[in-house]
């Protein structure tokens, strides 16, 4: 108990009467400044883009490897845990040597007039490599435990397939996307091993806010660290809380 | 229709995963085993995996212990009301939210040289931030929900009619977790030890911020490929990488095992 209360609870508060040790006014100034500023935004922003992605392709895999029985489906379910066994820092790596600049794609890429790393795109792809198994794990036990019943009782009284879909499957497994998706949001906001590698890390362009927050503790400004810390460590505990209300819902149903 | 979505899901799988772990291999590869060889045998290559070991061995151990105990007394404990058992339950998940270079900073925070705690163990010839104490503190919080999360689900389902009737039967408490409630633990157990595992190899914003990535001292396997990037000398960080990857996969099949046994 002790042990759990010294590790976890002591830190957190700790970061918070560090940040605000200076007074509002101070830490009102480095949470204002423009820099910390947009990189708060810019990670935000971000963040939404690879969240969406992670639920459209999660919700459809989920439902394939579930539903469908196909040659190499153990073993793409197996790999879906992948970027959780995998260190963030050689996930990082990966997509630095196939989309950097000397390799196929990125020379390709570059041709065409855009640039994939070290600007946004390439941020989003490590923010959806690193959140990948969320929406999926999360689809996954309750697709399972959907009795199959009532998709017949829907086809046989005569509703269309995309009907069926949108008023049988889908409702089962929102609750599976949101908290699944808001897991991946919360993960991609405070991503950072996989980021810093391949973001380039350009003030107010590519900097995003745990590239920001290492930064301030390298320069030696922890006070400045812990107030971006802290914008972000209130956000993550909303969506953490609304993850768990949502849970506990379920489960008292 | 069901051709296209299983067509798809190839596509996303290869694109995302397939192909950039192919990347790692041929990139490690491409001066062959002398080079990789050469990557792996720096001194620093060999310090800083030796570093990882460390880390892992010891967060692992201590990871586990606590994490099995505080699993227990958060399901047993009958003095504690469901208020304040709701409110641990929801901060046990505190360093799933919370980014790691955060966690990082606030051990940095609290120990670092200029604080109270700090200097008081500095005076006693203990460096915890920038040494290895941090280190495994830092990654202790963030495996910290691994074990827990693992374990709990389990001790509820089970109930503790069995445990209370050996306990009146007059077996001794160690007796009844032995006999009665660590068969049904176990396999949770093992898949929350594979877990912490592989993040605590895998950990890298935290260490970083704690270790100060100090060469042949402080530097991990992880914090090692981030600094042969940053000095464009990527054959060495896709060497170190291609040993990492090949202990993940080894651990993603652990993964599958105790996942597997443990449905049974």
């Amino acid at each position: 108990m002790l042990y759990f209360v010294v590790l976890i609870v002591l830190p957190i508060l700790g970061i918070y009467t560090q940040s605000l040790s200076g007074g509002w006014a101070t830490f009102w100034a480095s949470v204002s400044d423009p820099l910390a500023w947009k990189a708060v935004l810019l990670t935000v922003r971000l963040s939404v883009v690879a969240t969406m992605i992670n639920v459209l392709a999660g919700t459809m895999i989920g439902w394939v490897l579930i539903r469908y029985r196909f040659w190499g489906r153990s073993l793409l379910n197996s790999l879906v845990d992948l970027p959780f066994a995998l260190p963030t820092a050689v996930g990082g790596l990966m997509i630095l040597l196939l989309l950097g600049p000397n390799s196929l794609i990125g020379d390709l890429a570059g041709k065409l007039g855009f640039e994939i790393v070290f600007h946004e795109p390439a941020i989003v792809i490590a923010m959806v490599f690193v959140t990948f198994p969320f929406v999926i794990r999360a689809v996954q036990p309750l697709l399972e435990e959907m009795d199959p019943s009532e998709e017949e009782a829907a086809y046989t009284m005569g509703a269309s397939k995309s009907k069926t879909f949108l008023q049988v499957i889908l409702p089962t497994m929102l609750p599976g996307i949101i908290s699944g998706g808001m897991l991946a949001f919360s993960r991609a906001l405070a991503e950072f091993g996989a980021v810093v590698l391949v973001a380039g890390n350009i003030p107010g362009k590519t900097l995003i806010a745990s590239v920001f927050i290492f930064g301030e503790v390298e320069s030696d400004n922890p006070q400045g660290a812990a107030s971006v810390s802290i914008l972000l460590l209130t956000l993550s505990f909303l969506i953490l809380w609304t993850v768990n209300i949502i849970q506990s819902r379920r489960a008292g149903k | 229709m069901k051709r296209l979505w299983i067509t798809l899901t190839y596509i996303v799988f290869t694109i995302l995963l397939i192909i950039p772990l192919i990347r790692i291999f041929t990139g490690a590869w491409a001066e062959g085993w002398q080079g990789i060889a050469e990557a792996l045998t720096r001194p620093q290559s060999l310090h800083a995996l030796m570093m990882t070991g460390m880390i892992v061995v010891i967060v692992t151990v201590i990871n586990t212990l606590f994490g099995v105990m505080l699993a227990i007394y958060l399901v047993r404990a009958p003095w504690l009301g469901p208020r304040v058992k709701q409110l641990l339950n929801s901060l046990v998940d505190l360093p799933f939210a919370v980014s790691p270079v955060i966690g990082g900073l606030m051990i940095v925070l609290l120990l670092g040289p200029n604080t109270v705690i700090g200097t008081f163990f500095e005076a006693a010839g203990f460096k915890v931030v920038y040494a290895l104490p941090g280190m495994v503190l830092a990654t202790l919080f963030v495996t910290f929900p691994l074990m827990v999360r693992e374990v709990m689900p389990v001790l509820q389902e089970i109930g503790s009619q069995q445990e209370e009737a050996a306990s009146t039967l007059g077996a001794y408490s160690w007796y009844t977790f032995w006999k009665v409630t660590w068969p049904s633990i176990r396999w949770g157990v093992i898949y929350g030890v594979v877990l912490t595992v592989a993040r605590s190899m895998g950990e890298f914003g935290a260490v970083l911020v704690v270790s100060g990535n100090i060469m042949n001292k402080t530097q991990t396997a992880t914090t090692l490929v981030y600094q042969d990037v940053e000095n464009f000398n990527v054959l060495a960080a896709n060497s170190v990488a291609l040993v990492l990857a090949a202990i993940s996969i080894a651990l993603l099949l652990l993964m599958e095992w105790a996942k597997k046994r443990k449905g049974h």
